[in-house]
């Protein structure tokens, strides 16, 4: 265990991403099997434990430790696993800091798999008594379900490749074959064994990437254009007994859209836009900031899916059937998905629209003219260009709507993470209410130089008013020019404006901060 | 009728010698018990304390008027024997032993119970009346042994040849010990010191502890600090000043690390769990073992202690000073 729990406290105070997939490589090359599966397993969020309840652990301290200092300690920590991690106080007062190496994570794992929920507190503290503290926090935090630490699991993944000089992808591509503690992907990996084979399995294909469009224009004989949805890109994979969601980081969110999995029975692979419907906008695709409200949640309430209702709208058809139509021009495979589409159930697919245009002056003035709020842009894509992972040049290019923008001033100031984290570098920003107060408006880290970020960092280091832990508030006097690709209501800001994706466009150290711009201004930019 | 001592908010007075015990506002006598910040301050008329700690004083405060107290040695006061017994915080540091009338009161100021090159061990003096710290009085505060803490040091630093290990320390103290505990390991390269050390660890070596060679980190070019540690005051971990450093390796040296999310607060990846202060078991034994009649509870999560005395039949007070604790100490 103490391997596990040492990889584990690494991730959680190794900032920078190679760190972790340092961290990640070594102890897959190092661990012994099946550790290293399960850990794998556990990593990626495939561990498929019943999660014990945290009712359960505090029965279990209480059992322990006197509750009155149990429950200071929780007030000080915060954390509950790792509150009962360092308290935790051994069976005949053995040594509380040594993990005596009797337990291995196969081992946490069979038990923890085996146990009844009522058996589970003792079964706990059976274990709890051979670890150290970071082998209790890893236990606690494997029992309730979801480690915490930071990673995807297609970092995961990208880790395990790079221990084994693998292609991500192509792990990817087996993954799906496989089930913890994948033994034959350590196999193939290893060379004692060849590739698994990933057929019938739902597995995750590389997304086809574009490139920003920098030329002034291009031939629309050559290119089709196509409208760029503001949802989250997304992968439907089904083979017909099963169907999965994949995000563009291959991350597998079908049990946060069920709506949408239980909607597609087909044997094929589709690349689409997951988009959710707004009232506002009578039933069509609403801004990205209404299906943010469904992201990043396990599980999905029926009243979620009912307010925030799902759909796909697809761009490109992968595979039908058994045959795979990546290699087919692109025109060839928008004949295949426009006669697909119209078999699938109309709430939930609907197909991309391509955009008509004479020429490319044409184009660029229905690009202008596009108001609606689930637009970001257009696509451009190469008619005869096959389906290929990652980003090729030339190929697709996204030509964006033209960021918005305001004139902003700095408020506050924080330091950053990694190579920044002597730097103030995080900057809090507001525009003018009718009072003449100053909101903040939103939060930038990025879109300036090098260069500028020195002068930033030396502004906000001398023109310091109060300082709030790490947080820095300066005078008022610095006009950021701030760019966004959209700005929404919201209810967790004070303002009741969220930007979304806000960076810094130019320091206007030309422009006196009281001719920024108001709050006013800004809600009429909301879309 | 009060008792001879007094706890008050800017510090404890002892009624029959008019004095002070770490006052935080300058007062005519003050007893010390060590040098820093929130137990030592400049500006009072006369202070008693360890020849380490008035020297301290002075390179902090310029406070020359003190009478030096040697460990063991007793001064009387009015009517009050005081006596300065070894601590184990920091070098200098001191209990102070108080008679009169009959009962004997010890207050500890800051102390633990762990080896320390720097310093002489803590010694249990059996009283009426403890005056005990608290700053970690937590059941969660559990301090590792302080030898595996320095394997993880070494080893981050051997595995990572082209980076330094940047190591955060209280410039009073904890720098000096940690230096020290390295040396003990074996490690005898060079190691940087912050500019805001150098006098520091000067006086230290002045009263005879061997910190083999120290280089300032000041002036020096990136690449000769390759592969060694650098030690710096905690504020300076994530300051400009750690950009002249070598893709450094953010560590920490403070009991607070033991908390992952304290740790991740101040940004950094080595977190060691080395602290000059009590941990709970070692705050708990060391009751038990003076066995006093009543503990008073200075600083700290004195709530946690109270509540433990109460349910050891311990007859305990928490007392609320200003001013106390400075995190940076852990």
């Amino acid at each position: 265990m103490r391997q596990f729990s040492q990889l584990l406290d690494g991730l959680v105070y190794t900032r920078s991403r190679n760190g972790k997939l340092d961290l990640i490589a070594a102890y897959m090359r190092e661990a012994p099997d099946p550790d290293r599966g399960w850990a794998l397993a556990a990593l990626t969020g495939n561990l498929d434990l019943k999660a014990v309840k945290s009712s359960a652990i505090q029965e279990m301290i209480r059992a322990r430790v006197d509750p009155v200092l149990f429950e200071m300690s929780r007030d000080y920590v915060g954390d509950l696993a790792e509150t009962v991690a360092l308290l935790w106080p051994k069976r005949d007062d053995q040594p509380p800091e040594i993990d005596d190496g009797s337990l291995s994570l196969s081992a946490v794992i069979e038990r923890l798999h085996g146990v009844s929920r009522a058996a589970a507190p003792q079964a706990l503290a059976q274990m709890m008594d051979h670890l150290d503290s970071s082998g209790r926090f890893a236990l606690l935090k494997l029992a309730t379900g979801g480690l915490r630490v930071g990673i995807s699991a297609r970092l995961a993944k990208t880790g395990f490749a790079q221990a084994f000089r693998l292609d991500v992808d192509d792990v990817e591509q087996v993954w799906h074959a496989l089930s913890p503690p994948y033994a034959a992907l350590f196999d193939w990996a290893e060379g004692r064994s060849g590739r698994p084979d990933p057929e019938g399995t739902p597995y995750f294909r590389p997304f086809m990437l574009a490139h920003p469009l920098e030329a002034e224009s291009v031939d629309l004989t050559d290119y089709a254009a196509e409208w760029k949805w503001d949802g989250i890109r997304i992968q439907i994979v089904g083979t017909g007994r099963e169907t999965r969601l994949y995000s563009r980081a291959g991350d597998d969110i079908s049990g946060s859209f069920p709506e949408i999995a239980e909607a597609f029975s087909g044997h094929a692979v589709l690349d689409g836009e997951l988009l959710v419907r707004g009232d506002v906008q009578g039933g069509e695709a609403a801004s990205f900031n209404a299906l943010q409200q469904r992201l990043g949640r396990k599980a999905v309430t029926g009243k979620m899916m009912a307010d925030y209702p799902a759909f796909v709208r697809l761009y490109d058809l992968l595979i039908e059937g058994d045959e795979d139509l990546r290699p087919l021009a692109w025109a060839q495979r928008r004949a295949r998905l426009e006669a697909f589409a119209p078999t699938l159930d109309p709430t939930r697919f609907d197909l991309s629209q391509v955009i008509e245009a004479d020429s490319f002056e044409a184009l660029a003035d229905i690009r202008a003219g596009a108001r609606d709020a689930a637009i970001e842009g257009v696509m451009l894509k190469r008619r005869d260009s096959p389906y290929v992972a990652g980003r090729k040049a030339a190929l697709w290019y996204k030509w964006k709507r033209d960021p918005l923008t305001a004139d902003c001033v700095m408020m506050y100031a924080q330091r950053g993470h990694g190579k920044r984290s002597s730097f103030y570098s995080d900057y809090t920003f507001g525009c003018w209410t009718e009072d003449g107060e100053l909101l903040p408006v939103g939060k930038a880290y990025s879109g300036f130089t090098d260069e500028e970020l020195k002068w930033l960092d030396r502004f906000v280091r001398q023109n310091t008013v109060a300082r709030f832990g790490p947080v820095r508030e300066v005078e008022k006097t610095l006009v950021l020019e701030v760019a966004f690709d959209s700005i929404h209501d919201s209810k967790r800001h004070k303002s009741g404006l969220a930007m979304r994706f806000p960076r810094i466009a130019r320091i206007r150290k030309d422009k006196p901060a009281h001719e920024a711009d108001t709050v006013e201004g800004l809600k009429k930019l909301v879309s | 009728m009060p008792h001879w001592i007094e706890p008050h908010p800017t510090g404890i007075y002892v009624r029959p010698a008019d004095a002070w015990i770490d006052p935080s506002l300058p007062q005519e006598r003050a007893l010390v018990t060590h040098g820093h910040a929130d137990h030592a301050r400049g500006g009072h008329g006369h202070v008693w304390a360890t020849r380490e700690t008035l020297a301290i004083m002075a390179l902090r405060y310029g406070t020359a008027s003190g009478t030096a107290v040697g460990y063991g040695e007793e001064v009387r006061m009015g009517g009050v024997t005081i006596r300065y017994v070894p601590a184990g915080h920091v070098l200098g540091s001191a209990q102070i032993v108080l008679g009169h009338a009959g009962e004997r009161v010890v207050v500890t100021g800051d102390y633990k119970r762990r080896p320390d090159p720097t310093c002489l061990p803590f010694e249990p003096i059996p009283c009426d009346i403890f005056v005990t710290e608290a700053t970690f009085g937590l059941p969660v505060f559990r301090h590792p042994d302080t030898g595996s803490e320095m394997d993880r040091l070494l080893a981050a630093l051997h595995t990572h040849p082209d980076r330094c290990v940047l190591v955060g320390a209280y410039a009073l103290g904890k720098a000096q010990r940690v230096i020290c505990e390295l040396r003990a390991r074996g490690h005898h390269d060079p190691i940087y010191i912050h500019g805001a050390m150098e006098r520091m660890c000067a006086l230290y070596q002045d009263f005879g502890i061997d910190m083999g060679e120290l280089r300032p980190a000041t002036g020096v070019p990136a690449r000769e600090m390759r592969g060694h540690i650098v030690v710096s005051p905690p504020s300076a971990l994530n300051d400009r000043w750690s950009r002249r450093l070598p893709d450094p390796i953010t560590a920490m040296a403070s009991g607070w690390m033991r908390v992952r999310q304290r740790a991740r607060q101040k940004n950094v990846e080595l977190p060691l769990v080395i602290s000059d202060h009590a941990d709970w078991e070692e705050l708990t034994d060391t009751i038990r073992e003076v066995a006093p009649t009543e503990t008073w509870i200075t600083h700290g999560r004195e709530e946690a202690l109270l509540h433990w005395c109460m349910t050891h039949q311990i007859r305990a007070r928490a007392l609320a000073l200003v001013g106390r604790e400075d995190e940076d100490e852990g």
